[in-house]
C-alpha cells in the first residue's frame, strides 16, 4: 500500500497509509492528515487512491500545494514524489510493484463491475498476484496449444486444445454462480523482492551506418538510427536492417530472390551484421560499418 | 469462396522472457477470414485453459455455422447483422462453457480470458472484444486502435481522471473490467467496420501493446507491410527486446485486394473463372 511520510525541517513526524479512497489533508481536526499550522488551510488538499494509483488535488487552499517544487492543482503521484504544504513535506512511497514479484504484478486480473457482481472489488492491500484466486499451487491443468515455445499458427496446431479437464457432469443448477472467495492475505513483508531490471535494458548500441559502394548512389552513406531501416528496391528486392539491443541484423523482406551477405544468400532468416560486412541487394553493393 | 487469397495473414504467439508458460492462445482460419485471440488469466495454469477453450470453441463453432458461400447469397446488410448475431451467440456459448468448467473444477476456479474476434467478409469486418486485448488498424500511414479496452485505466482515461501520458505510468495497467468466463453471462462489444484495400489489421495481447509503443508498432507495420510473417516476428521480437514481461501474441491481416461478394449474374460468372 502507498504511504506518506510527514516531516518538517527534515524531522519525521508521522507516517500515513493511504488506505482510504479519499484522504483529506488540512489544519482542522477532521482531516485524515492533520497539520496544525497556520500556513495550512482548513481543508488544504485531498489524495484520491484507486487501487495502486494515487492523485493529489489542491482544494483551493490559500497558500497552495507544491509537488517536487512545482505548484500543482492536480497531480498523479509517483513513487518518491515530495508534496510541500507550507513548511511541511509529505513524501509519497508506493511499493506496490515490489510487494509482489514482477511477474505476478503484471498478471492481468479482473476487476468486477460492482453493479454486476456481488463480491467487493479486490482490496488494494491484498497481494496483487493473489487477488484473483485462492488456488493451491498443486493444480496441473492441461496445457492447450502453444505452450512454452513460440508457435506460429502456420504450423499445425493441436485442434482441440482444452476440452475441460475431465469435466464432471454439469452442475445441478446454475444457482451458486459466485466466484471463489478472494484471498485477503495480509500484506506481504514489504522488503525482499525487487523487480528485476527490464531484460532489454543493456548498454546503448554503437551507432552504425551503411555505405553504398556501387550504382547511382555510390559513395552515399545511410545512418542506421531507426529501429528498422529498409534497403533495396520496392517490388524487386527489399531487406530490413533491425537495430536491437544485441546488435544489428539483416532480414529479407520481399522479392523472389534473396539479397546476399558477404556473397552468401540471406535465405529467410535474420543474420547478424558484423563490421565491414558486404551486402548486395537489387544489384547494388553496400557495406555495413560501425561508426568510429 | 476462399478469403486467404485476398487477405494475407500471419500470426505468432510467444511466452515472452519472464513467464515460463503461455496463457495466450490464438486461432486463425484464413480461408473463412476468421481470427481469434485470447489472453487467459487466473489460477496457476487455468488461464491457458480459459484462453484455449475460448479460441477453439469460438473458431470451431463459427466454422460450423458461417458458410461464406451460402451467406454470399444474402444481402450485404443481412450478412452484417448475421455475423454480429452469430459471433455474439458463440462468444456467449464459450462464456458458459468456461464458466461451467471453472465452477466444476477447483483447479480452474476463477479463470477467465480476454478476447478479440475478427471476421472478414464482403469488404467488411465484424469485431467482437472483451477486456484489454486489442485490434489496431493501419490505413495509409495512420494507425488507430479500433477496440477500446475494457480496463480500469481506460475508464479513468474516459472520465478525464488521468491523461494518456499519466496512464503510461499507472500501476493499474493490468486490471480489466470485463472478461470471458467469469460470470454466467458476458457483455460482448461487437461492431462492424468497412474495410479498404491495403488496410492492415493487428490483433494483439497486452504483452505486445504494453511493451512496444504504438508509434513503434505503426512504423513496423508500415516498413514491413509486404511481409506479414516477418512483421509479426519483428513485433514479438521488439516486445522481447523491451523486456518481454508478459506473453506476447500478434495476428496480422492485410487486405491485399477487395474481397466483395460478386453480386449480379455477370460478376458471379466472372468469379467462377477467376
Amino acid at each position: 500500500m502507498a504511504k506518506l511520510i510527514l516531516s518538517v525541517d527534515g524531522q519525521v513526524l508521522k507516517e500515513f497509509n493511504l488506505s482510504k479512497e479519499r484522504t483529506l489533508i488540512g489544519r482542522k481536526a477532521h482531516n485524515d492528515i492533520q497539520i496544525d499550522n497556520l500556513a495550512v488551510s482548513g481543508e488544504h488538499a485531498a489524495i484520491i487512491t484507486i487501487l495502486n494509483d494515487s492523485f493529489i488535488e489542491d482544494l483551493g487552499s490559500t497558500n497552495g500545494t507544491m509537488v517536487n517544487g512545482k505548484p500543482i492543482k492536480k497531480h498523479f503521484l509517483q513513487n518518491n514524489d515530495v508534496v510541500e504544504i507550507g513548511k511541511h513535506k509529505l513524501k509519497y512511497f508506493n511499493d506496490a510493484p515490489t510487494a509482489a514479484t514482477a511477474a505476478d504484478f503484471e498478471k492481468t486480473m479482473i476487476i468486477r463491475n460492482p453493479a454486476k457482481a456481488a463480491p467487493p472489488p479486490p482490496k488494494p492491500e491484498a497481494n496483487m498476484g493473489d487477488t484473483q484466486t485462492n488456488l493451491r499451487p498443486t493444480s496441473e491443468a492441461p496445457k492447450p496449444a502453444a505452450s512454452a515455445t513460440t508457435t506460429a499458427t502456420s504450423s499445425p496446431m493441436p485442434s482441440a486444445p482444452a476440452q475441460a479437464p475431465s469435466a464432471p457432469p454439469p452442475p445441478p443448477a446454475m444457482a451458486p454462480p459466485m466466484p471463489p472467495p478472494r484471498d485477503h492475505a495480509p500484506h506481504p513483508a514489504p522488503a525482499a523482492h525487487h523487480a528485476p531490471p527490464p531484460a532489454g535494458a543493456a548498454t546503448p548500441l554503437r551507432e552504425a551506418a551503411i555505405q553504398v559502394l556501387s550504382g547511382a548512389a555510390a559513395g552515399r552513406t545511410l545512418d542506421l538510427t531507426k529501429n528498422l531501416t529498409t534497403i533495396g528496391k520496392p517490388g524487386l528486392q527489399v531487406a530490413v536492417i533491425t537495430k536491437r539491443p544485441n546488435g544489428y541484423f539483416i532480414t529479407h523482406v520481399e522479392g523472389a530472390t534473396y539479397p546476399t551477405l558477404n556473397g552468401t544468400s540471406l535465405g529467410g532468416a535474420a543474420h547478424p551484421l558484423g563490421d565491414h560486412d558486404l551486402i548486395e541487394i537489387a544489384g547494388v553493393k553496400m557495406e555495413f560499418f560501425y561508426k568510429p | 469462396m476462399n478469403l486467404s487469397q485476398s487477405l494475407q495473414s500471419a500470426s505468432l504467439t510467444d511466452p515472452g522472457r519472464v513467464r515460463d508458460h503461455n496463457e495466450d492462445c490464438i486461432e486463425s482460419r484464413p480461408e473463412m477470414g476468421l481470427f481469434v485471440l485470447a489472453d487467459g488469466m487466473g489460477g496457476y495454469n487455468a488461464g491457458e485453459v480459459a484462453s484455449g477453450m475460448a479460441t477453439s470453441l469460438i473458431a470451431d463453432g463459427l466454422q460450423e455455422v458461417w458458410k461464406p458461400s451460402e451467406i454470399a447469397r444474402m444481402g450485404r446488410e443481412e450478412a452484417k447483422a448475421l455475423s454480429e448475431k452469430l459471433i455474439g451467440e458463440h462468444v456467449g456459448r464459450a462464456n458458459s462453457a468456461i464458466f461451467t468448467t471453472s465452477q466444476n473444477n477447483p483447479e480452474c476456479a476463477g479463470m477467465g480470458t480476454t478476447l478479440v474476434v475478427c471476421l472478414f467478409f464482403d469488404n467488411f469486418l465484424t469485431v467482437a472484444h472483451i477486456g484489454d486485448s486489442r485490434l489496431y488498424r493501419l490505413r495509409g500511414d495512420v494507425m488507430e486502435q479500433v477496440t477500446r479496452d475494457h480496463s480500469l485505466l481506460q475508464e479513468q482515461l474516459d472520465s478525464g481522471l488521468i491523461t494518456p501520458e499519466e496512464a503510461k505510468l499507472s500501476q493499474n495497467k493490468n486490471l480489466v473490467t470485463r472478461a470471458l468466463g467469469i460470470d454466467p453471462s458476458v457483455d460482448t462489444e461487437i461492431h462492424v467496420y468497412e474495410t479498404q484495400p491495403d488496410d492492415t489489421y493487428l490483433l494483439c495481447s497486452d504483452g505486445l501493446s504494453d511493451m512496444v509503443e504504438d508509434e513503434e508498432i505503426r512504423l513496423t507495420l508500415i516498413t514491413l507491410k509486404t511481409n506479414p510473417s516477418l512483421t509479426v516476428q519483428q513485433l514479438v521480437q521488439a516486445a522481447n527486446d523491451n523486456g518481454g514481461r508478459d506473453n506476447i501474441s500478434a495476428m496480422l491481416t492485410r487486405v491485399a485486394e477487395p474481397f466483395g461478394v460478386p453480386r449480379g449474374w455477370l460478376a458471379r460468372l466472372k468469379a467462377l473463372f477467376r
